[in-house]
């Protein structure tokens, strides 16, 4: 705390100074865009500001980490039929574009008024416009349990596909057969609704080859399968007979991470072998702390034609740190939809414009119900001028018929070409 | 274009082109239109249309509007059959599968590396 404010005050005051000049001649030339994270929001969003300008706009990419990890697909890891090396992507060629810089960094603050983003280093980005696509943060602090020494290595997330994906990995394998891994699902809204019964189907697969006699136990927050339920609970009936024991409003209120026993609102009490607690989540740390989580102090309230925040001007949120709109999930491709609706907003903005007056979006979402079956679920977004916000096209939109290889293979070209399309 | 003197605006001119459907040269707005719509097809289909080496999926970057165009209907009709697409192309009104059909398959586009 006290470090950040050093940040901020010392900071600010060391680059006051020459701003002021900096900005009004550059803003001429070449406007500044500063962008957040590059993830599947934040990466799409700087590439297509470079491509969507030709070169024009100097965008500056911060991002901490070396290289991109994805989070869809990596479930895979965990059933074992892909390794992390598969999903991650380095930065070098999207660095390497016409306009971007990227600056391998932490943000710490945003100062409104000087439209300055501060780094972790100390220096500070002046922006005429910033997007922040900052992912999720986790609420540990509405579980106790979950802030005793050694708890959080020991019940992992891996809801941040990286290291805790291997080491999830690692826990499985350890696990004995005739073990029980227990997975506790936060109540919607969360990042990626299938993704808990997709990891559900991957462990079971795993178990399936390798541990016959062990079991997927899921407590779900939530009163039913949020996404593609039907189909999920064909594939556990079918598939994985024995295998997966699938528990709905189990409201998961605290964990000992010793005895790997998870407790839920009602006092009700269930051990595993391994415990994997998908905790509650909330909008990325650097926009709760820029003020923009403005919906239950969680999720960030945004104009959809520009994915401008409602609490602050020239300040864009995208991805999952956003307050949806009607059944629009939390997802890699919604992200990366709302960063070319942002991108482009901002190009138009940049030159005084409005900008344009009736975005669309699609979502898809493939899940892997094996190594090799993939269901969908698929909708289409547009923007109702009346009610100002995104809403589901009637009649558009849809889940798979049932489980299918050649959906294994679009899956992958899924894969394949939105990572060019977000990084390369 | 020789439109007898007539001064067209470019909201007319959107209007005459989806009523005539047919290939004309888009304008500038239409295109980028077009490659704002076509930009939410692209975490399958690639980036304008190209996607990478070893997709499933052909490149859709160069083809015929035409052939385009009434592929997309054909998905939201039924008529084709599709694994996803008949669900997303009906969340797309003619005049969109038109902008994004006359984007793809622009020589600008095909060319674009």
């Amino acid at each position: 705390m006290k470090r950040r404010q050093f940040i901020k005050t010392v900071g600010v005051g060391g680059i006051l100074g020459s701003t002021t000049l900096r900005s009004s001649s550059a803003n001429a030339a070449r406007p500044k865009v500063v962008v957040v994270g590059a993830g599947y929001g934040g990466a799409t969003a700087a590439r297509h500001l470079s491509m969507w300008s030709g070169g024009s706009i100097d965008v500056t990419l911060v991002e901490p980490n070396p290289a991109f990890i994805s989070c869809p697909l990596s479930n895979l890891v965990l059933g074992g039929s892909r390794q992390l090396a598969d999903l991650t992507v380095g930065y070098e060629r999207l660095g390497s574009r016409s306009g971007i810089t990227m600056v391998r960094e932490m943000a710490t603050g945003v100062s409104h008024d000087k439209r300055l983003l501060m780094l972790a280093n100390g220096k500070n980005l002046p922006y005429d416009r910033l997007i922040l696509s900052p992912g999720v943060d986790f609420q540990y602090d509405r579980l106790s349990g979950m802030r005793q020494p050694g708890a959080r290595e020991r019940v992992l997330h891996a809801w941040k596909a990286g290291e805790q994906t291997v080491a999830l990995r690692k826990q499985l394998e350890a696990m004995p057969d005739g073990g029980a891994f227990v997975m506790s699902i936060p109540q919607a809204p969360y990042r990626c609704p299938p993704g808990p019964y997709e990891r559900a189907c991957q462990v079971a697969h795993y178990f399936k080859q390798s541990k016959p006699k062990s079991r997927v136990i899921l407590l779900d927050g939530n009163e039913d399968v949020v996404s593609k339920g039907a189909l999920f609970k064909k594939v556990w009936a079918e598939r994985y007979p024995g295998l997966v024991d699938y528990r709905p409003s189990f409201n998961t209120v605290d964990v000992d991470a010793k005895s790997g026993t998870v407790v839920s609102e009602l006092g009700d009490e269930v051990q595993g072998v391994v415990v994997n607690l998908i905790p509650p989540q909330a909008a990325g740390a650097i926009a709760a702390g820029a003020g923009l989580a403005n919906v239950n102090r969680r999720w960030c309230e945004v104009d959809f034609l520009s994915f401008e925040s409602t609490q602050a001007s020239h300040i864009h949120v995208i991805g999952d740190a956003i307050q949806v709109a009607p059944l629009m999930p939390k997802s890699a491709h919604m992200a990366n939809q709302h960063a070319k609706v942002c991108a482009a907003a901002i190009i138009e903005l940049l030159a005084d414009r409005a900008p344009p007056s009736r975005p669309v979006l699609t979502n898809t979402c493939y899940s892997f119900v094996s190594d090799k079956d993939v269901i969908h679920v698929t909708s289409v977004h547009a923007y109702d001028a009346q009610k100002k916000t995104l809403l589901a096209v009637p009649g558009s939109g849809g889940v798979s018929a049932m489980p299918s290889e050649l959906e294994g293979r679009y899956a992958m070209d899924w894969a394949r070409n939105i990572w060019a399309d977000t990084l390369l | 274009m020789r439109l007898n003197g007539f001064v067209l605006t470019a909201a007319a001119l959107l209007c005459w082109q989806g009523a005539q459907a047919q290939p004309g040269a888009p304008t500038k707005a239409d295109m980028d239109a077009g490659r704002r719509l076509y930009a939410t097809c692209a975490a399958c289909h690639g980036t304008d249309g190209k996607p990478v080496a070893g997709s499933s999926l052909p490149p859709l970057a160069g083809q015929p509007r035409e052939i385009l165009a009434s592929s997309m209907k054909a998905f939201r009709e039924g008529s084709r059959p599709a694994t996803i697409m008949h669900q997303i192309a009906k969340g797309y009104t003619s005049e969109q599968i038109e902008l994004i059909a006359a984007y793809l398959a622009a020589p600008a586009n095909s060319e674009r590396p």
